[in-house]
């Protein structure tokens, strides 16, 4: 049954797009919404097979024969993920109908819309690493076509471009990490990888199968260094930030991490290296928060931030730890979602998400500014407990005071890490008060808005209320959903199956006091705002990641630029020279090697003084023609050399090549002579001598090197030539006499039949070359 | 190439240009035995027609000799072709070749080879590529040279 779930959308996304235009009355979306409705309370209907601590799980074939198979399984942990993604896809659908008017290309934006969660369902579905390596590139594609919705906007193509890089960048060091997986662990399922696990830690390539799969984990959830790309791609349409830049893609990495977290977690270098980056993370995203003065780009780096605190929290590996990164992922995905619903409202409803122009909306638009405040709170951590967003951020203090790491370094940061973590929140609370008073408090600047702000239509509202029902209901009760959904998710992370009685009020211990002292220094900070903002501006652009990544990318193309034009310069003369070179230092090299060197005296027929006459006559007449002043001299002059060697298949009693060798020659004298009359006059080389003298060394090394590839190929012949069975058959098999000839109209009459064909095609290019020569320019 | 009133060279071309196609095809008959084939012949009988040119200017003998060349590149090539695809018939790999001996009246006993068949096709595609490119060049020559005379 899995396999009709996750390719439910894709079939979805089909149908959409072969039928939507001919409906064009009714919004796109209305078609759409059931698909993740249905998949929800399908989805839904297993949680009862699952709190028994059992799973689903089905297998197609794909490739059999490289053992990759469609296998899917719904533990916990993907139960978790599946019900994110279709319950927050259901109400980003319902969204997007009232965002998204019937101008915009809406079969594009749902087909993209489905394939994206379709794939993604089959990320957190797969059991076969490779088909889980398939869907996320799916995610990766389809996320670059939704960032680039409005592909005549530049920014978003530029955004849709660097998220492009950065994903598949990460997604192809995860394949890499997913092959050396499934060797080491000689299988492709990730539960029998789950299940020999020892193999893997003891084998030598843990290091590199940890290092790459987390910079596929990281690039995708926009981690510290790669977390770049997440602000720029807020210029999606806000429905596509809300679904898969808070709930659901970036969480993919999330996911990842915790999926293997079984097979590494328990390691120093996967906690230091996961806790490590998840805390800088949490500390950068929350410190550049407050910088940003685009509501999206606060909800970015709010995101960033809160996916670092998630990453920590799967790297400390403990119970505790666990279940609150899996209590964070339901509760950031709830209140994140909401908050960049209303960010959309607002920006819908004034006609900008710029916070320097926004502020007083509390009046115009009640419901929304009740509940961003409700999402920013939670976000923030408020120490209410109606807030979801304060259990979780309760239990991250928690399990980071409970560390056990106690050794070398790996002990050394267990013990910053909850200093750590309290700055970051401190961070987070201010820029959750930065967004919400900024926004909705204070005095309206309406002269600035491009339209009067009013409330948002109520089939806008449904989405983040449905949301912030859900904040407060399971900050209320949080036990309504840590035993169906909960437990079994931390089961699939640790192991095993333990339901942790989820406290409604810790009561007064150390994690309540941190949370206290992020709200006194949060709220100091946040009021002082104004004044210490300009620290931001101290910090040089260097540090910025996307200051990085732009020199990466400039640097890219420079490089390459100045690299091809330093050899592609479009001179034959250094191409030529580029070859002899190559050619000359590789077989040199090779014969080096292979000490492939031979002479033998052996098997030498005896030098006659014509002969040599010959040979030293065509030597003399071949350099003599580097000096000559004129075409024709040169041509004439290399005519000896042709005649000469006619001379010498005479003396090596080849009658047929002497033959035409000789008329070949005069013919080719001849064209030259009537081609070269055209020409102007040679003009005399401008080469420094320090040119000749390379040219010189290029041209005199290749001779050499041809003359000991000849010396040593007649001096190793390994076994007898063929030529004998010639002669002894031309007469008997051929019926001739000429030996040259049967060989090459009977025996080898191919080679013939295509050379003739060679020679027609000359004549007809040259025939064409000149007869057609000046029909182009008369049809201008 | 044009016409000139060298009465001397017009006279020995006359009877040497006989002579010279005549070794040409010679060359072709022969070359199953001796020095010589298709390709020699094809050159050497290109030889004699270029020779005519040279002393008689290109119109007039285009005149006696309506040739297109470049149709006996086909010509050739065909021939050459269908030998090798006449295998076929016999259910033989392509490109096969048989001999015989057969009594002509005066000739006497003559060999007939199939590859004969196909150095006449050789023969053929050698001299229409070699006319083919001397004449395409020379009358372009004379072409050009009319149009900077006006």
């Amino acid at each position: 049954m899995l396999h009709f779930y996750i390719f439910l959308p894709f079939l979805a996304a089909l149908l959409i797009g072969i039928s939507a235009k001919r409906v064009s009355r009714i919004h796109t979306g209305w078609f759409v919404l059931p698909v993740p409705v249905v998949l929800f309370i399908l989805f839904s209907t297993k949680m009862p097979i699952l709190a028994e601590g059992k799973i689903v799980q089905s297998v197609a074939n794909w490739i059999p024969s490289l053992d990759i198979q469609l296998s899917f399984y719904l533990d916990g942990l993907s139960m978790l993920f599946s019900l994110l993604i279709t319950g927050i896809g259901s109400l980003v659908v319902l969204y997007s109908i009232f965002y998204l008017s019937k101008k915009e290309q809406l079969v594009h934006f749902y087909v993209y819309l489905l394939i994206f969660m379709g794939s993604m369902l089959g990320v957190v579905l797969s059991d076969n690493v490779f088909v889980l390596y398939t869907f996320w590139e799916f995610t990766s594609i389809s996320s670059f076509l939704l960032i680039g919705f409005w592909f005549y906007r530049e920014k978003s193509t530029y955004g849709a471009q660097k998220s492009m890089l950065v994903t598949v960048f990460g997604g192809l060091s995860m394949l890499g990490a997913l092959i050396l997986l499934s060797i080491t662990a000689e299988t492709n399922s990730i539960r029998t990888m789950i299940a020999n696990r020892s193999e893997i830690i003891e084998s030598n390539l843990f290091i590199p199968i940890l290092i790459l799969l987390l910079l596929g984990a990281f690039t995708k959830s926009a981690q510290f260094p790669f977390h770049s790309w997440l602000p720029d791609a807020m210029e999606a349409p806000t429905p596509v930030s809300a679904y898969l830049h808070s709930a659901t893609m970036v969480k993919a990495g999330i996911y990842l991490v915790a999926r293997f977290s079984l097979i590494f977690s328990g390691s120093d270098e996967f906690f230091i290296i996961v806790s490590g980056i998840g805390l800088i993370t949490l500390c950068i995203g929350s410190f550049l928060a407050s910088r940003q003065t685009d509501l999206k780009g606060i909800l970015a780096y709010s995101t960033i931030s809160q996916l670092g605190m998630i990453m920590t929290m799967l790297g400390f590996g403990t119970g505790a730890a666990a279940l609150a990164a899996i209590f964070h992922i339901f509760n950031h995905a709830t209140f994140k979602g909401s908050l960049f619903m209303i960010a959309g409202i607002v920006d819908h409803e004034t006609g900008t998400r710029d916070i320097r122009r926004l502020g007083g909306l509390y009046t115009f638009m009640p419901i929304s500014a009740t509940l961003a405040f409700f999402g920013a709170f939670s976000m923030a951590g408020i120490p209410l407990p109606i807030f979801n967003g304060f259990l979780s951020k309760e239990m991250f203090f928690d399990s980071s005071l409970k560390l056990e790491q106690t050794s070398g370094f790996a002990g050394l940061f267990a013990e910053w890490a909850p200093i750590l973590a309290v700055i970051g929140s401190i961070f987070t609370f201010v820029y959750s008060m930065y967004l919400v008073f900024g926004t909705f408090t204070g005095k309206a600047k309406l002269g600035q808005l491009e339209k009067k702000p009013h409330e948002a239509p109520i089939g806008m509202l449904i989405s983040p209320i449905i949301l912030i029902v859900f904040v407060v209901l399971v900050g209320l009760l949080p036990n309504l959903i840590n035993e169906p959904l909960l437990a079994p998710a931390v089961a699939s992370i640790t192991g095993d199956f333990a339901i942790t009685h989820l406290a409604f009020w810790h009561g007064f211990n150390t994690p309540l006091y941190m949370s206290l002292i992020v709200v006194v220094i949060g709220t100091i900070l946040a009021f002082t705002l104004k004044k210490w903002q300009p620290i931001y501006n101290a910090i040089p652009g260097k540090f910025s990641s996307d200051y990085w990544y732009q020199s990466l990318i400039n640097g890219l193309l420079k490089f390459s630029s100045v690299f091809t034009k330093s050899y592609m310069t479009g001179s034959l003369r250094l191409y030529t020279s580029i070859i002899l070179v190559f050619l000359t230092a590789s077989t040199s090299i090779f014969i080096y090697v292979t000490d492939g060197f031979k002479i033998s005296f052996d098997d030498l027929a005896p030098v006659t003084w014509p002969e040599v006459l010959v040979g030293f006559v065509m030597a003399v007449a071949a350099i003599a023609t580097i000096w000559m002043t004129q075409r024709i001299a040169a041509i004439i002059v290399i005519g000896v050399v042709g005649y000469g060697l006619s001379l010498l298949f005479v003396f090596f009693r080849a009658p047929d090549l002497a033959l035409t060798q000789l008329i070949v020659e005069t013919i080719t004298v001849a064209l030259f002579l009537l081609c070269f009359t055209h020409l102007p006059k040679l003009k005399k080389s401008d080469k420094k001598s320090s040119e000749k003298l390379v040219d010189f060394v290029i041209a005199a090394s290749t001779g050499a090197l041809l003359t000991i590839v000849a010396i040593s190929s007649h001096s190793s012949k390994y076994f007898d030539s063929i030529a004998k069975y010639f002669v002894d058959n031309s007469y008997e098999l051929g019926g001739g006499d000429n030996i040259v000839n049967v060989i090459l109209v009977d025996f080898r009459g191919l080679d013939t039949l295509f050379e003739i064909a060679v020679l027609g095609l000359a004549a007809l290019g040259i025939f064409a070359m000149i007869k057609y020569r000046d029909k182009g320019d008369m049809n201008h | 190439m044009q016409s000139s009133n060298n009465l001397i060279l017009k006279t020995t071309t006359t009877i040497i240009v006989f002579v010279i196609l005549a070794f040409s095809v010679n060359m072709l008959f022969s070359g199953h035995n001796a020095p010589g084939g298709g390709f020699i012949g094809g050159l050497m009988g290109a030889g004699g027609f270029l020779l005519l040119y040279i002393s008689y200017g290109l119109q007039p003998v285009h005149r006696i000799l309506p040739i297109n060349f470049t149709y006996m590149i086909a010509a050739g090539l065909l021939i050459a072709v269908l030998t090798g695809a006449g295998s076929f018939l016999l259910g033989v790999p392509f490109l096969s070749h048989t001999f015989a001996y057969f009594h002509f009246p005066l000739l006497g006993k003559t060999e007939l080879a199939t590859a004969m068949l196909f150095d006449l096709g050789v023969y053929l595609t050698v001299i229409g590529v070699t006319m083919t490119i001397i004449l395409s060049i020379a009358e372009d020559k004379i072409e050009r040279e009319a149009e900077e005379g006006n």
